[in-house]
């Protein structure tokens, strides 16, 4: 196995080829118009674009509040199920894996059929009210809503894991007979030790919300996936200018992730 | 571990502490579970509620049926089904057969940074789907794309907008999955029970056939599942890259969300996605139990 072996570098020069030419054939694409010689005309134009600005913000603010929610559901679960409860932890690990089964095609046509019950039987009850609210186009909750629920697989594996690697019930007594009350032992011991799994649940959701496509296009929402979308029919340059971009910023998350990753596990491995 | 866990959690034989501590338990599960009742359950009821039931068009009152079903195996919609399984199937057996060879490199490199490089190239790109991937190759193998002029395979009758080139740009996520689902049990193959077969006189061959095929088995179907799996979810891709020149199951889900359906056919799309949560669950069905199989080789 130790020999040098021409076939290892065959696959690695293939696998080479084939996952970056495309990105250097985009980035090609944007820089030398046809017509125009070598412009960067496509990237300097982004910013000012319509819609640019506001799909991304919308995004972003998806993006917090679905992390937000996804971990306020999700942490005092978890740690109430390592500390008893024990039936109850299957069930919620069903529910937890559930989202899988279901494709975000197919979970957003129920999503529509829900919403459409809104103005068809409840026009008159003050449930109907709520309806609107969650699809104001400014900040549609109804999103955020989906997007908790195709965040909760990730969630859940990425807590589960962090939860693995350390003892909470010695944890969480030791800061009771120290005095500290149920919320504090939460907040001050156990969520500090849990800080790589947390960041990893909060990447892994940042960079599902960001890349969501299916559920907000269908739902006549327009952040930032769905607007790079509708820019590509007219301006092919910018379209793919912004795909570039917006892989290299995922990627950033991404690495960055698996930087984190990489540190906590050599610090429990120490530990 | 599963046991240790369990162990664990019986241990504090004492039962009034146990009692005291299931009732913080309990209302902390309670926002998880109402929430997922609310944003997945209702959801998920509507669709199967929608899917059985046919409004009478001259009555207006709706009646519980498996018309909506039969409607969506047959004509265009079973085409579309057929077409996305045949996709996901061709695309997964093709990203698990070039995946396999790039995993065995990786486990076998004696260079470190190498491995590293490529399994966080693998997570980044396996979870690279969507819109960004579908304009960088259309930039790229499209019509005006800067492969398809420089090497003229315009003339070749190259066409990105049909199965191959949905297939091609699938690989692009499909291939780094397959790395990273088949690396631990490549790393879980221990060289001395290869050791262990040549001293018992066993030809290469044989150690292939006996030893760490067995092993790597159930790694290898869950990951083709898996693969599958993803493929046949795929939506945003697709959308972005062929319209619906290639029959898809989700293009014609999206296609009957939108409206563009026949008249007392408007269910179709969640009959469509009932069948498509039954193909899901199959193959969650089948991944589960073969991944269960292959971690007791890993621990």
């Amino acid at each position: 196995m130790a020999r040098l072996n021409p076939w290892r570098w065959v696959v690695l020069g293939l696998a080479a080829l084939y996952f970056l030419v495309p990105l250097a054939a985009s980035v090609v694409f944007t820089v030398d118009v046809p017509g125009q010689g070598v412009t960067f005309d496509a990237y300097s134009q982004i910013v000012s674009t319509d819609g640019f600005v506001s799909s991304l913000l919308l995004s972003l603010e998806l993006a917090l509040a679905t992390i937000a929610i996804v971990l306020l559901l999700m942490v005092p679960a978890m740690v109430a199920l390592r500390l008893g409860a024990p039936r109850l932890r299957p069930v919620v690990e069903v529910i937890c894996q559930l989202p899988l089964v279901v494709p975000p095609i197919a979970f957003v046509a129920g999503i529509s059929t829900v919403l459409k019950w809104g103005p068809e039987y409840l026009s008159r009850t003050p449930l109907f009210e709520t309806f609107v609210a969650i699809q104001n186009p400014g900040f549609p909750f109804v999103l955020v809503m989906a997007y908790v629920v195709m965040a909760l697989p990730f969630v859940h594996r990425s807590l589960d894991a962090g939860l693995r690697a350390i003892d909470v019930r010695t944890l969480v007594e030791a800061a009771r007979s120290c005095g500290a009350s149920w919320p504090q032992a939460l907040v001050r011991t156990v969520l500090p030790n849990l800080r790589g799994a947390l960041l990893n649940a909060a990447f892994l959701t940042l960079a599902l919300v960001l890349g969501e496509f299916t559920v907000a296009q269908l739902l006549g929402f327009q952040p930032f996936a769905v607007w790079i979308y509708s820019v590509g029919g007219s301006q092919a340059q910018l379209s793919v200018a912004v795909s570039v971009l917006s892989l290299l910023v995922t990627w950033a998350l991404l690495l960055a992730l698996a930087g984190v990753g990489g540190r906590t596990r050599t610090a429990s491995s120490r530990g | 571990m599963t046991a240790t866990l369990t162990g664990v959690d019986v241990a504090p034989p004492v039962a009034s502490a146990k009692r005291r501590r299931r009732a913080p338990g309990w209302l902390a599960v309670v926002p998880l579970l109402v929430f997922t009742a609310i944003a997945f359950g209702v959801p998920a009821v509507a669709m199967l509620d929608g899917a059985f039931s046919v409004k009478n068009q001259a009555t207006g009152a709706s009646s519980y049926s498996t018309e909506n079903l039969t409607t969506s195996l047959h004509g265009a919609y079973l085409t579309a089904l057929l077409g996305s399984v045949k996709l996901s199937a061709v695309s997964a057996g093709l990203g698990a057969l070039l995946g396999l060879p790039l995993a065995q490199v990786v486990v076998t490199s004696r260079f470190r940074a190498l491995r590293e490089a490529i399994l966080t190239a693998s997570g980044v790109l396996a979870n690279f789907g969507g819109v960004p991937l579908a304009f960088a190759f259309v930039a790229t193998l499209g019509n005006a794309g800067v492969l398809t002029i420089h090497l003229g395979l315009k003339d070749t009758g190259w066409d990105l907008y049909s199965f191959w080139g949905l297939v091609i740009v699938y690989l692009y996520f499909l291939i780094p999955l397959m790395v990273l689902t088949i690396t631990p049990a490549l790393d879980g193959l221990r060289s001395q029970w290869r050791e262990a077969a040549q001293n018992n006189g066993a030809t290469a061959v044989q150690y292939w056939r006996h030893i760490a095929l067995p092993v790597l088995l159930p790694s290898l179907l869950g990951g083709l599942v898996l693969l599958f799996g993803s493929a046949f979810a795929a939506y945003a891709t697709a959308a972005a890259m062929v319209g619906s020149s290639v029959p898809l199951v989700t293009l014609q889900i999206a296609d009957a969300i939108s409206g563009n359906v026949l008249v007392g056919q408007e269910n179709v799309a969640l009959a469509l996605s009932l069948d498509m949560v039954l193909v899901a669950g199959l193959v969650m069905a089948v991944y589960l139990p073969l991944q269960r199989r292959s971690a007791r080789w890993l621990a």
